[in-house]
């Protein structure tokens, strides 16, 4: 067995006196979806903040593929390897699709100032190579013929796939879906579950998944975690955690978890 | 287009020249055909002495080739053919497009030009060019097109001292633009352009751009004066039409240009360093901050202030050397043959300019201006996405202060003096002004503001004014108050310069939200406008719902 990819310890956030993730411990074995499951105000979207750098943890550590980075910025927890999306769609609105995706790209870029005030022959190739590689990128994500449009006038849809894109552009090991299929209809859930599916399989992806969706969640993850107010109340298997007391406890209430 | 048999006409057709000619019988066409070509050649070999006859056909070929221009081409084939050129039609048809489309105007123009020349007419100059002009526009292809605009305005850029003085005047804004002014355009596009890179691509408002503006002039100043004679240094580099032994640092002027950039650009990172990790509000106050901060120390920093005379405080550093272009050059130059010293200067001014624009569309287009306007549209998404926001951002200073330092180089070494009281904080306004009025992210929307207003503040103002005390008021010259902006009738426009502009920029905004020239993209935000997102998603409720409907089925 290879080391885990990702291997969270104690990762704890206090925003003054209220903590938002409490000393939660996570592993993310290589290749796998994972899920992470919650009532609103569980403090998911925090943890993940934590792991991409946009927050710093106030304790705990992260480590990602072996090499410890706790509190580093954004920038650095991408080129690493670690990719997001966002719960609320935070495209490029003012960009077309195309560009959204270089824009993922610039970490594997390495085109400066001067390369590009000049025009050197080794930054028009890889500008163009990243062109067509954003391309192909769009018509992975069933994007056709909109990479010149701009990412505001996209269907809701594809916004939600422009981002998984963005997200792929910046050559992840380990992708991270902030409730990817919100708002989307039954018959593209369905499409997007297996498109994760895909993504594991065939580019050899590990992800980690914050769903409310249970079917998407039950259908395509291995294992759940489940976090309330900020603790993990639960690890396991899909049908461990759909029989858990704790988890339905949380999510219902006291007197549901007694009659289940 | 042939008039066929029972073919439906509409009542209100006007028969066409062509339809007129083809519905004769074939003698007389040959008889017409042959007397055109005879006409034609005879107007020309007499319009010499006829003096009317070459104006007369100029207008008739005028007239038919407005009404139909067809027949102007149908004559045309007529004439090859009368003349015995075989096949010059299908011949034509084998020609590329490009010289389809460039040859016909040609063809034209050039009899019309000739006939009305040979009638005693000389064609003028300026209608020449106007011809010249809307003719390269007409030919060239679509692709190529939008360049057509771009080289026109450089064209008549470039040529602009040659005709300057032949120029009309315009009704209420009187004289074109001086040389003078042609050279503060240049270089305050220059400037406008630099703090675009800052303002437009990477949306950071910086208020204390003139900083850059000035430490690039005093680095002009220190390195190509006779400042630092009084500390007894004495170098020399390159420097041209120098008077020998005057002691201080003489280097030459391109050179302290780069210098100067690139100390502009270290300073935009020292300055961009500790600010730019403010957003929005707070960084535009601390560059306003900033933007004082080096004005005072040029006013302040002579020996009395600084114990070291760094800047020689309010008189300014002065003279600073004039720009060489080599011996040779300078030597004409002095002769005052051929070229005139401000007219180089201008040409100089206008080379940098075409730099700064060229640096500035490939930065934009590059990796860099993507990362620029991700940071712009969203910081937070785009430091998910892998770009170092500081970084990036420190990128946007320095590429700003490079151009405005460059800008504030040469023209302290065009007024051979740098004074404090011109880097103040209504500079750095005036700047951003140019930049918001032609069109924030758009290069051209930002010269054509900055050459507007950079002209109302030469001239404009000015000109304008004394038009209406002309024609409007009722002013008496010798009862004026010349401290006043209104007085005995009369209107002093300069003075309330800074009201206009704000005046300007208002009404701009009020019908142009985006600028003159609007970005694009920038238009859309301007429409839309762009929030800085919370995080989490605090609206999509509902959420909940689903986990109450569907977790207790599968349990």
């Amino acid at each position: 067995m290879q080391e885990p990819l990702l291997v969270v310890q104690g990762l704890r956030k206090e925003f003054g006196g209220l903590v938002a993730v409490d000393d939660v411990d996570f592993i993310v074995p290589r290749h796998s979806i994972q899920s992470l499951i919650g009532p609103n105000g569980a403090g998911k979207t925090t943890f993940f903040n934590m792991i991409t750098g946009v927050y710093k943890p106030t304790d705990g550590t992260v480590v990602f593929d072996g090499e410890d980075l706790t509190g580093k910025p954004p920038h650095a927890m991408t080129e690493r390897g670690i990719g997001r999306t966002f719960q609320n769609i935070r495209l490029f609105q003012q960009m077309t699709a195309l560009e959204n995706v270089l824009v993922g790209m610039h970490s594997r870029l390495k085109g400066k100032a001067l390369g590009s005030i000049f025009g050197t022959p080794r930054v028009r190739r890889e500008e163009k190579e990243a062109r067509d590689r954003g391309r192909e990128l769009l018509e992975f994500c069933s994007l056709r013929g909109v990479e010149d449009v701009y990412a505001r006038n996209l269907s809701y849809g594809d916004q939600r796939r422009l981002e998984v894109a963005r997200a792929l552009a910046t050559q992840p090991k380990l992708l991270l879906l902030d409730e990817p299929t919100a708002g989307m209809n039954p018959q593209e859930t369905l499409e997007f579950t297996s498109f994760v599916a895909k993504l594991r399989d065939e580019e050899k992806l590990t992800i980690l998944l914050i769903e409310h969706d249970m079917k998407v969640i039950m259908g395509v993850s291995e294992q759940i975690t489940v976090l309330d107010y900020g603790k993990r109340i639960a690890h396991g298997a899909p049908k461990e955690i759909q029989s858990d007391p704790r988890v339905i406890e949380a999510y219902l209430g006291t007197g549901a978890a007694a009659t289940a | 287009m042939g008039v066929v048999e029972g073919e439906a006409r509409p009542p209100w057709h006007r028969e066409s020249l062509g339809e007129l000619w083809r519905r004769q019988p074939d003698w007389e066409k040959r008889l017409i055909k042959t007397g055109i070509v005879l006409a034609v050649v005879l107007g020309l070999g007499f319009s010499g002495q006829l003096q009317r006859s070459g104006q007369f056909w100029a207008i008739v070929i005028v007239v038919i080739a407005v009404f139909n221009w067809r027949s102007i081409l149908k004559l045309f084939w007529w004439a090859l053919d009368a003349v015995g050129v075989k096949d010059a039609k299908a011949r034509w048809a084998k020609q590329s497009p490009l010289m389809q489309r460039a040859i016909p105007p040609v063809a034209i123009a050039l009899p019309v030009i000739f006939l009305t020349w040979a009638a005693g007419t000389p064609p003028s100059p300026a209608l020449l060019v106007l011809l010249a002009v809307c003719y390269v526009l007409y030919v060239l292809p679509s692709n190529a097109r939008k360049y057509a605009l771009p080289v026109t305005v450089l064209a008549l850029a470039i040529t602009y001292p040659l005709y300057l003085d032949k120029l009309f005047q315009v009704p209420v804004f009187k004289v074109f633009p001086s040389m003078d002014t042609m050279v503060a355009i240049a270089l305050f596009s220059m400037m406008a352009i630099g703090l675009n890179m800052v303002v437009g691509y990477a949306g950071l408002l910086d208020l204390g751009y003139v900083a850059f503006y000035a430490i690039g002039a005093y680095t002009a100043a220190w390195l190509a004066s006779p400042h630092f004679s009084q500390y007894g240094i004495d170098f020399d580099l390159g420097a041209t039409g120098v008077p020998q032994g005057i002691g201080g640092i003489h280097i030459s002027i391109w050179l302290v240009i780069l210098i100067a950039a690139a100390l502009t650009a270290l300073g935009g990172i020292l300055i961009g360093l500790p600010t730019l990790r403010l957003r929005g509000d707070y960084l535009a106050i601390v560059t306003l901050g900033f933007g004082e901060i080096v004005a005072q120390v040029a006013r302040n920093g002579d020996s009395g202030g600084l114990g070291f005379n760094l800047t020689n405080g309010p008189p300014g550093i002065n003279p600073i050397d004039p720009p060489g272009f080599g011996s040779h050059l300078n030597f004409i130059i002095q002769q005052g043959q051929y070229v005139n010293f401000v007219d180089l200067i201008y040409w100089s001014a206008l080379a940098l300019l075409l730099i700064t624009i060229f640096c500035s569309i490939r930065l934009r287009d590059s990796r860099l201006g993507r990362a620029w306007i991700a940071i712009r549209e969203d910081e937070t998404a785009a430091a998910a996405m892998g770009i170092p926001l500081m970084r990036t951002k420190t990128w946007a200073y320095a590429g700003g202060a490079f151009f405005g330092g460059a800008a504030g180089a040469w023209y302290g070494t065009y007024k051979q003096g740098v004074f404090p009281d011109d880097f103040f904080f209504n500079i750095s306004i005036f700047i951003l002004c140019m930049v918001i009025l032609g069109g924030m992210g758009n290069v051209w929307g930002v010269i054509a503001g900055a050459a507007f207003l950079t002209y109302l503040d030469r001239e404009g103002l000015a000109n304008i004014s004394g038009w209406i005390n002309d024609n409007i008021t009722n002013c008496d010259p010798t009862a004026a108050d010349p401290s006043r902006p209104i007085s005995g009738g009369c209107f002093n426009g300069p003075l309330l310069s800074f009201g206009i502009y704000g005046a300007i920029i208002v009404l701009v905004m009020l019908l142009r939200p985006g600028g003159l020239i609007p970005e694009r993209r920038r238009l859309l935000e301007v429409e839309t406008g762009v929030h800085d997102q919370p995080l989490y998603d605090v609206q999509s409720a509902g959420a909940h719902e689903i986990v109450d409907e569907t977790l207790p089925e599968d349990v």
